[in-house]
């Protein structure tokens, strides 16, 4: 049994810049758990730049973003175990983990930041009817493919999804010679960036087409075509406007799970909309002494946005470990009128510092108010120009708003059109 | 002439419309910011883009270290450089930084690694 | 290549037919024309071990059904299967259902099936609360259990295998002659010689025997599909769930797989195209709406995958196992739909009894092994075996899917095991990796490396399941 102060299970950019923060907070005993060989996480194999932007300053591709944390993280003596997965988590905070130059270890934490990040949704949580040949997967395995391991995983590419990945790889994979031939989105707007619809898209001639699925896969051994369908306004396929298109791979980017099953195991509570756990403002769960940061905790757009929140879990580990966060009054927030969510999902009325509530709206807005009450007052209204599903948006809680807060009261973020 | 395109400087995505005359721009309409009329004027005689891919990297952990310019290239000349960037091929151990190509295609501009391959 | 029994067909009635025959000092070839085997009806079926009440008493399928439950509980503990007697419950949804339910049991006590009794709605309710409002009353089948189909059929090989027995993968047989004495098959992998045929070949069962004359069997493509859920809905039932059946079937059935998910299916409709295995909306649809009224907790938002499966109906409506007119050393054991995977066992048992009548006996190997090792399975281990096992082997330190915790060192020994994994899908079925909940999203390419490495091929020469079905092409540098 290896004794820690601070356990960060995975060595992405949420749990790097976590530990980074607990460090610059004066823990001394960090170790960071990596599953795979290297630190770096997904961004390893984001090559594309538009990374860094709001953090650095600067356009950074995924792996020199990451390389940054990694050089600080190598500078500093926090232990890292690449190639080591976490097998669970025991409710008395001890991480087993395995690899296969140590075998199993044990890591005794006063406390533990969950930084696993997300996993792709497959094929199987949408019911495309078809045959199950080869040349079907995530737009991320292809990602992997073609960045990392060198090869092509097709010539003629349908992409179903248009979020920021999906188009990506459009451009990727014509780079590299491929033929992608629609990118088809389910909704009637696009999730992904304007900028990457015009660079991705606009520049390769190739079309998207909204308010359109894949209804159907054909092929026996390898993928040999598609049946793309437009849909109604309840997304249900419409008849009569399925359209043949031959093609050897369909890449899916149809959204993102926070990879919460350790979390689930050690009982972790977990929101409902956003798959990830239930935090106060320091991103600790309701199970003391466990935070969360990152992907694990909500899907998110920007990396700058994933280190942000992270130093804000790496602060409030050091603060546990310290023993200087202690009790307080928590209350709840809560979305309405097209808030989806928001994190965190619980604030300490006596916190002393400004705080940010983070959130995405289930449609797109335009000229709509973003609105803060509590108790019948309102806190902040402001308006903005566009407010859109794919973009998360954050309002400031400052600690005179929380004043005249009691333990009853719930703060409330709304959209007024 | 008129030209119109949406502005993709940040996420709000103006319509803007541009007055062409003899390739000279006469005016740009519909932004909402400065950044918007410095992007349309840009995109609209002389678009530019970065260009991230790979290359091949012999004695590598893996087969492939990727690359970026080191400045945004005229779009019409992306996949000219892919070319040249498909027949290159660099030695571990790399870095991050590390120059792969100088110069590319005379544009003056390089093609540098994003991340490092330690060597087998 | 001489033998002296050629099995056509390494489903898990072909699998099991030649490990039962490979404890006998013969020459056995297991052709199959697929990559693995496993491949048609068997690795796309309900997963169930029948209890034997639903079959028309004094038929062959009564009769081998409720001999297979027996024969099961030994072939699973020799092959080391997971097999689960967790019992079924057939459901009636209104008053003028229950009827039938008298008419199942009287037909079950028939067919010699044990403890069957019908209950009503409240103990019902307390054996399933999660059963539809409905419901109004069950048969009660305790001696109902499931199993892997895959994993049965998977381990029946690898033990034929180590006994002796060849497994022929990709071989397609195209023409079948019978010259001084013996059959001369014509397969895609070569020319193969055998004294006796056994026609264990699914869907296309019909087609292998008219290859020697024999044109009696008539088999209908009975497509079904299916849904599998995550392991977080795999405990919403305990029982397998039945509907009172239909002239197509058993209807849709919702239950527990022995790991852990939860099935819900099949749809039912012939097709002309045996080898057409793609789900349709249609059947999708269907599933779903009649599984909500039997468990109406079941959401699809839990689905990880669906496929679907074709069964071979025999117009005849029973098993058609013996001796072929045409030609008695012929054996067919043909037009094996449901309850064929209860059956397996039976059928296989009998194919070994008509092998010894019309050989007049055969001599027993000496070295005869019924036990196939069990795999590692990591997963089920406790913190101490881990530890031990990683220490003797640091392959299994390596944890390739994360979903069902499946490591390097078990995807390795299935590539190794007799008649081992050549493919990605070979290996999901034999270690679980690409099972789980993200299907393979983050291990796929793992096990693409790990299949190249142990093989020694290029990474592009992997495939899903044989055949064209690549998974990459050339190197983009």
């Amino acid at each position: 049994m290896f004794d820690y102060d601070l356990v960060v299970v995975g060595g992405g950019p949420a749990g790097m810049a976590a530990a980074l923060k607990a460090r610059e907070e004066g823990v001394e005993k960090i170790v960071i758990l990596e599953r795979a060989e290297t630190l770096g996480g997904i961004l390893e194999q984001c090559i594309h730049t538009g990374f860094g932007l709001h953090y650095f300053g600067e356009e950074l591709s995924g792996p020199e973003y990451a390389g940054r944390f990694i050089e600080q993280v190598e500078a500093t003596d926090i232990d890292v175990y690449t190639d080591t997965m976490v097998l669970n988590i025991s409710e008395d905070n001890v991480v087993t983990a395995v690899n296969n130059s140590e075998g199993l270890m044990q890591f005794k934490a006063i406390a533990v930041v969950l930084a696993m990040g997300c996993r792709e949704r497959p094929r199987g949580a949408l019911s495309i009817a078809g045959s199950r040949p080869a040349g079907i997967m995530t737009a991320g395995t292809a990602q992997k493919y073609v960045n990392i391991d060198g090869y092509m995983p097709g010539k003629k590419v349908v992409i179903l999804g248009s979020g920021d990945i999906g188009l990506i790889m459009a451009r990727r994979m014509t780079l590299e010679g491929a033929e992608v031939k629609v990118v088809c989105e389910l909704m009637s707007y696009s999730g992904g960036l304007q900028r990457n619809i015009v660079q991705c898209l606009d520049d390769f001639g190739i079309p998207l087409r909204l308010s359109c699925t894949v209804v159907k896969t054909h092929g026996k051994d390898r993928l040999e075509g598609v049946t793309i369908a437009n849909v109604d306004e309840r997304l249900q396929p419409i008849p009569g406007t399925e359209e043949y298109i031959e093609c050897d791979t369909l890449l899916l980017s149809v959204g993102l799970i926070p990879e919460n099953e350790l979390s689930k195991d050690v009982g972790v509570e977990l929101d409902r909309v956003t798959n990830g756990p239930v935090v106060d403002e320091y991103r600790e769960t309701l199970q003391p002494g466990i935070f969360a940061c990152g992907n694990v905790l909500q899907v998110h757009d920007l990396v700058d946005y994933v280190t942000e929140e992270s130093q804000i879990a790496g602060k409030g580990a050091a603060d546990y470990i310290f023993g200087k966060k202690k009790g307080g009054t928590y209350i709840n927030t809560k979305g309405v009128d097209g808030v989806r969510y928001i994190v965190p999902q619980r604030v300490n009325i006596e916190g002393k510092e400004n705080l940010k509530l983070y959130f995405r709206v289930g449609q797109v807005f335009k000229g709509a108010k973003v609105v803060v009450e509590c108790d019948g007052n309102i806190l902040s209204s402001r308006k903005k120009v566009k407010l859109a599903p794919g973009e998360m948006e954050n309002v400031t809680i400052t600690p005179e708003m929380l004043e005249n807060m009691t333990k009853d009261s719930e703060i409330i973020v709304r959209i007024e059109q | 002439m008129k030209k119109s395109l949406i502005c993709v400087a940040c996420p709000l995505g103006c319509p803007i419309e541009i007055e062409m005359e003899n390739g000279e721009v006469i005016s740009v309409t519909g932004n909402t910011c400065k950044r918007g009329d410095a992007y349309a004027r840009t995109e609209i005689t002389n678009p530019m883009r970065s260009l991230t891919t790979s290359v091949k990297v012999e004695g590598g952990v893996h087969p492939v270290v990727p690359v970026k310019s080191s400045a945004p290239i005229p779009k019409g000349k992306m996949f000219e450089c892919m070319g040249v960037i498909n027949q290159t091929s660099v030695k571990a151990p790399v870095k991050i930084g590390d120059v792969v190509i100088e110069n590319i295609l005379g544009l003056g501009v390089d093609i540098v690694a994003t991340n490092c391959d330690s060597g087998k | 290549m001489k033998f002296d029994v050629a099995v056509i067909g390494a489903g898990v009635v072909g699998s099991l037919i030649t490990r039962e025959l490979s404890k006998y000092d013969i020459k056995i070839a297991l052709l199959e024309r697929h990559n693995d085997c496993a491949m048609g009806a068997t690795k796309a079926n309900s997963a169930i071990v029948h209890a034997g009440f639903d079959a028309k008493p004094g038929s062959l399928k009564a009769k081998l059904n409720v001999r297979g439950v027996e024969l099961m509980k030994r072939f699973c503990k020799e092959l080391n299967v997971p097999l689960q007697n967790n019992g079924a419950l057939v459901v009636a949804f209104s008053e003028e259902e229950m009827p039938h339910l008298d008419e199942l049991l009287r037909r079950g006590e028939a067919n010699g099936v044990p403890e069957l009794k019908v209950v009503g709605r409240d103990e019902l309710r307390a054996m399933e609360p999660n059963i539809g409002e409905t419901a109004v009353g069950a048969l009660v089948a305790p001696t109902s259990s499931i199993v892997c189909p895959y994993e049965l059929t998977i381990a029946g090989v690898e033990n034929a295998v180590t006994n002796g027995a060849e497994f022929i993968r990709n071989c397609a047989v195209e023409k079948i002659e019978h010259k001084d004495g013996e059959f001369v098959l014509s397969t895609t992998q070569g020319e193969i010689t055998a004294k006796y045929v056994i026609n264990a070949a699914g869907v296309h069962s019909g087609k292998i025997a008219s290859l020697i004359g024999d044109d009696s069997i008539e088999i209908v493509v009975r497509h079904g599909d299916y849904y599998l859920l995550d392991k977080s809905q795999g405990s919403l039932v305990s029982h397998t769930i039945f509907q009172c059946p239909t002239k197509m079937g058993k209807g849709v059935l919702v239950s527990p797989t022995v790991d852990g998910n939860l099935i819900v299916g099949p749809s039912a409709e012939d097709i002309d195209n045996g080898d057409d295995v793609a789900t349709t909306t249609v059947g999708l649809d269907k599933i779903y709406t009649n599984a909500i009224k039997s468990v109406p907790a079941v959401s699809l938002r839990n689905a990880i995958t669906s496929f679907s499966g074709n069964r071979a109906h025999p117009t005849s409506d029973d098993f058609i196992i013996g001796p072929s007119a045409v030609n008695k050393n012929f054996i067919n054991a043909a037009g094996i739909e449901s309850p064929g995977l209860s059956s397996a066992p039976a059928i296989a048992e009998m194919v070994e009894c008509i092998m010894l009548e019309l050989t007049g006996g055969l001599e027993k190997k000496s070295d005869y092994n019924p036990v196939r090792p069990e795999p590692v399975r990591f997963r089920h281990m406790s913190t101490e075996e881990r530890a031990k096992l990683i220490e003797e082997n640091k392959a299994y330190g390596r944890i390739v899917c994360r979903c069902e915790t499946i490591t390097e060192g078990e995807i390795i020994d299935a590539i190794h095991a007799p008649a081992g994994a050549r493919d990605v899908d070979g290996v999901k079925r034999r270690t679980r990796a690409g099972m789980g909940r993200c299907q393979g999203g983050f291990c796929g390419s793992k096990v693409v490396e790990i299949l190249a490495r142990e093989l020694g091929v290029p990474m592009n020469e992997i495939t899903k399941f044989g055949g064209e079905s690549k998974i990459m092409y050339h190197k983009t540098k």
